[in-house]
């Protein structure tokens, strides 16, 4: 008889998830299909409003990584103000820089000890009531302390530079409404232990050395689990670095071959499609020049370890190089080293945090530029999850008449829907009976791409997870609940 | 000149002769709310939330004349309840949305909720279909968030002394509309003083967006009402 199992909802992936995995009569996968219940309506919603209140107003999106969503709407009002990435004065520019990667700190840490670390340290057949961060800190007391402590951090950076913690106003259409005063600089370069910047650094590079090792114990697992061949694709300096804020866009596939490089973002449409597909709210991006059946790609730390060819700070750069040589070079297509990537990037992040806070131009006040107003712009960040995309068209009284964004959860939507196929095919395929270990692969699968499902608060704790076996006809012939 | 006696809560208090309930009481120390009411202009008791209880009766503080030995109650729990209820009611009645309003923070509607604690509406929610209109070159003005307390009709005048804006329609389908040519001459000084005379986010002038970060603006920095109240002593 024909089945089809459904997980819902993903646990630890924030927002909800459903999978539904069919199985035909002899037990064999035919179909998986990861669907993202995910309609926010900010798009429609924000039309009529003054464009001004969009930077603010976006990042009501979501609840980890609103500084993004703030800072890829203030890009495309920048272009609408008439003042170009280069036109920034060096104040405004470096204290967006800061907030971005003080958030990028924070939600990686976030990710890492929270989210994913419950798997890594006690294995996915674990009891779920201890496999979580509760878990983590009754077994590993020093790795969630660290864990809570550089989120905190991350978070104290936010609130200097975007005056609020969560859903601060910081960047402004042109510019930024405060710089740092020499007293927040000192609170995070001279606190006693552990709450600055050095410590922070010393604590990245311990989590990246932590997977590392981990990696060495585990390398079928961690090599083998949801790997697959893509393209990749991010936001790149001029010169090739790693860059968070700003940058051009680069695409390889999967054999490392630029497919796309040096391409001004304002044009992204002429570079990206978007796919629909009649069981999914969520659409699919895609490269043009490959076309939909092959353009899909990744975005978020795997994708741009892929791209980038340097780490701009010597820490994460000497990181870099180990993590390159593993794949000889090649762009990586294990899913489950974009943990690894993602802890290469926090210590990338606490450096130039770090850096940052010794420069003396965050002390400047020449704060904001105005320049011809234009009645359309574009704003690319990349977010901790991957490549934020925001497009706005203003009319000629300022209000907001079209909006577009491209999140990093869409753009992983296809790699996450054969990040899920591949734990089915291999996992779940012939087994007679549906076990919690079973289930919760199919979750660390989703899991390693971060997706910010939509922006709901359940990162903490157990949600119910109900699996349903359905036969051809629709009958429930099983039904599991926890 | 000669003093009239009165009471606020059992405070013993002095005022003058033509002034009202409100301007007495702020006179010594005592701060009574208002909304529509602004200084300088002829008072019209329409907000009622200055709404105080002499001798067992309701009045409105801001229009009603002081008058020798009157007992005020100002800060009875009832009547803070009603205040709070009439707040709620301003809330609900609109889509207010203090999180992305330039005016946050500076918004006397939101100081006043935050003074008077309200949490969650004890009405339903309304949410009625406003829209945003531009208003001249410079302005715009966002019924969504519009108490509709008539401060702008009586203040944002040209130099010839035309009110700019007008009420339109009644009861719940009252607006405030505005006359585009009119709106079209006012100066940039004019449109900045009409977007602070608005005690909500309802008349903004273009392109000022988040330049004083949250946290540095007036009721961030003292709750409102604080800068009348002097501490009994
Ligand atoms: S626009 Fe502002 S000042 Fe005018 S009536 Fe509405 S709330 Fe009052």
């Amino acid at each position: 008889m024909a089945r089809k199992i459904t997980i819902e909802p993903v646990t630890r992936v924030e927002g909800h998830g459903k999978v539904t995995i069919h199985l035909d009569d002899a037990g064999k996968v035919t179909q998986t299909r990861f669907h993202i219940v995910e309609f926010r309506g900010f798009e429609k919603f924000i039309q009529g409003h003054p464009y001004w209140e969009v930077p603010v107003l976006v990042q009501r999106l979501c609840g980890i990584c609103p500084v993004s969503h703030h800072l890829a709407a203030a890009k495309a009002m920048d272009v609408i103000a008439g003042v170009g990435p280069a036109d920034l004065t060096p104040t405004a520019e470096k204290m967006r820089r800061l907030m971005h990667y003080g958030q990028i700190f924070q939600s990686h840490a976030l990710h890492f000890f929270h989210l994913a670390s419950p798997d890594l340290l006690f294995g996915a057949d674990a009891d779920p009531a201890i496999r979580n961060i509760i878990g983590v800190a009754l077994k590993h007391r020093d790795l969630a302390v660290k864990g809570v402590l550089m989120r905190k951090f991350g978070q104290e950076i936010i609130k200097a530079t975007a005056g609020k913690k969560i859903h601060g106003t910081g960047a402004i259409p042109g510019g930024i409404n405060k710089n740092l005063s020499p007293e927040e600089r000192d609170a995070f370069l001279k606190a006693p232990d552990p709450l600055n910047a050095d410590t922070m650094v010393a604590w990245a590079q311990f989590a990246v050395d932590f997977f590392k090792d981990f990696h060495k114990k585990n390398t079928a697992l961690v090599d083998g689990f949801a790997a697959f061949p893509s393209n990749h694709l991010s936001l790149i300096r001029k010169d090739g670095a790693l860059d968070f804020y700003h940058g051009a866009l680069r695409a390889v596939d999967a054999d490392g071959k630029k497919v796309l490089d040096d391409a001004d973002y304002q044009d992204y449409l002429e570079h990206i499609g978007e796919d629909v597909r009649s069981w999914s709210y969520m659409k699919f991006p895609y490269l043009r020049s490959l076309g939909k059946a092959d353009g899909w790609y990744r975005v978020g730390p795997l994708a741009r370890l892929n791209t980038c060819d340097f780490i701009p700070t010597p820490l994460a750069q000497k990181e870099f190089e180990i993590y390159k040589a593993y794949t000889a070079g090649k762009p990586n297509a294990m899913s489950l080293h974009t943990h690894w990537a993602r802890l290469i990037e926090l210590l990338h992040a606490g450096e130039v945090v770090r850096d940052l806070l010794n420069d003396k131009d965050l002390q400047g006040t020449d704060l904001v530029r105005k320049g011809r107003k234009a009645y359309e712009g574009v704003g690319l960040v990349e977010a901790p999850r991957g490549t934020l995309f925001h497009h706005y068209r203003i009319n000629a009284d300022d209000q907001i008449e079209m909006a577009n964004l491209i999140v990093s959860t869409t753009h992983n939507n296809e790699p996450m829907n054969r990040a899920v196929n591949w734990v089915a095919m291999n996992v779940l395929e012939g087994r007679k009976e549906i076990t919690e270990g079973m289930l919760n692969r199919v979750e660390i699968a989703i899991r390693a791409y971060d997706p910010c499902l939509s922006c709901a608060t359940h990162a903490l704790g157990r949600m119910p997870l109900s699996v349903e076996l359905v036969d051809a006809r629709g009958g429930l012939i099983d039904k599991k609940e926890r | 000149m000669s003093k009239i006696k009165f009471s606020v809560d059992g405070r013993e208090c002095f005022g003058k002769p033509g002034q009202t309930i409100l301007e007495a009481a702020r006179d010594n120390g005592v701060y009574i709310p208002s909304l529509c009411r602004y200084e300088g202009l002829k008072p019209t008791g329409s907000c009622r939330i200055c709404t105080v209880r002499v001798g067992g009766r309701y009045m409105a503080a801001c229009t009603q004349p002081l008058s020798e030995g009157i007992t005020v109650e100002n800060t009875a729990p009832d009547l803070e309840d009603m205040r709070r209820a009439m707040i709620e009611m301003l809330f609900v009645g609109g889509n207010h949305m203090c999180p992305t309003c330039e005016k946050s923070g500076n918004c006397e509607l939101q100081a006043l909720a935050y003074r008077y604690q309200m949490l969650v509406p004890r009405f339903p929610y309304q949410f009625p279909l406003r829209t945003i209109d531009p208003t001249g070159p410079k302005l715009l003005v966002d019924h969504n968030r519009c108490i509709k307390c008539h401060r702008c009709v009586a203040m944002v005048k040209t130099k010839d002394g035309k009110s700019v804006f007008g009420p339109l329609y009644r009861s719940k389908r009252k607006k405030i509309g505005a006359d585009l040519t009119l709106a079209a001459g006012l100066t940039d000084d004019q449109a900045k003083k009409a977007m602070d005379h608005c005690p909500v986010g309802a008349i903004l002038k273009k392109e000022i967006g988040f330049a004083v970060p949250i946290g540095r603006r007036t009721y961030d920095k003292a709750p409102i009402g604080s800068d009348v109240e002097t501490p009994r002593t």
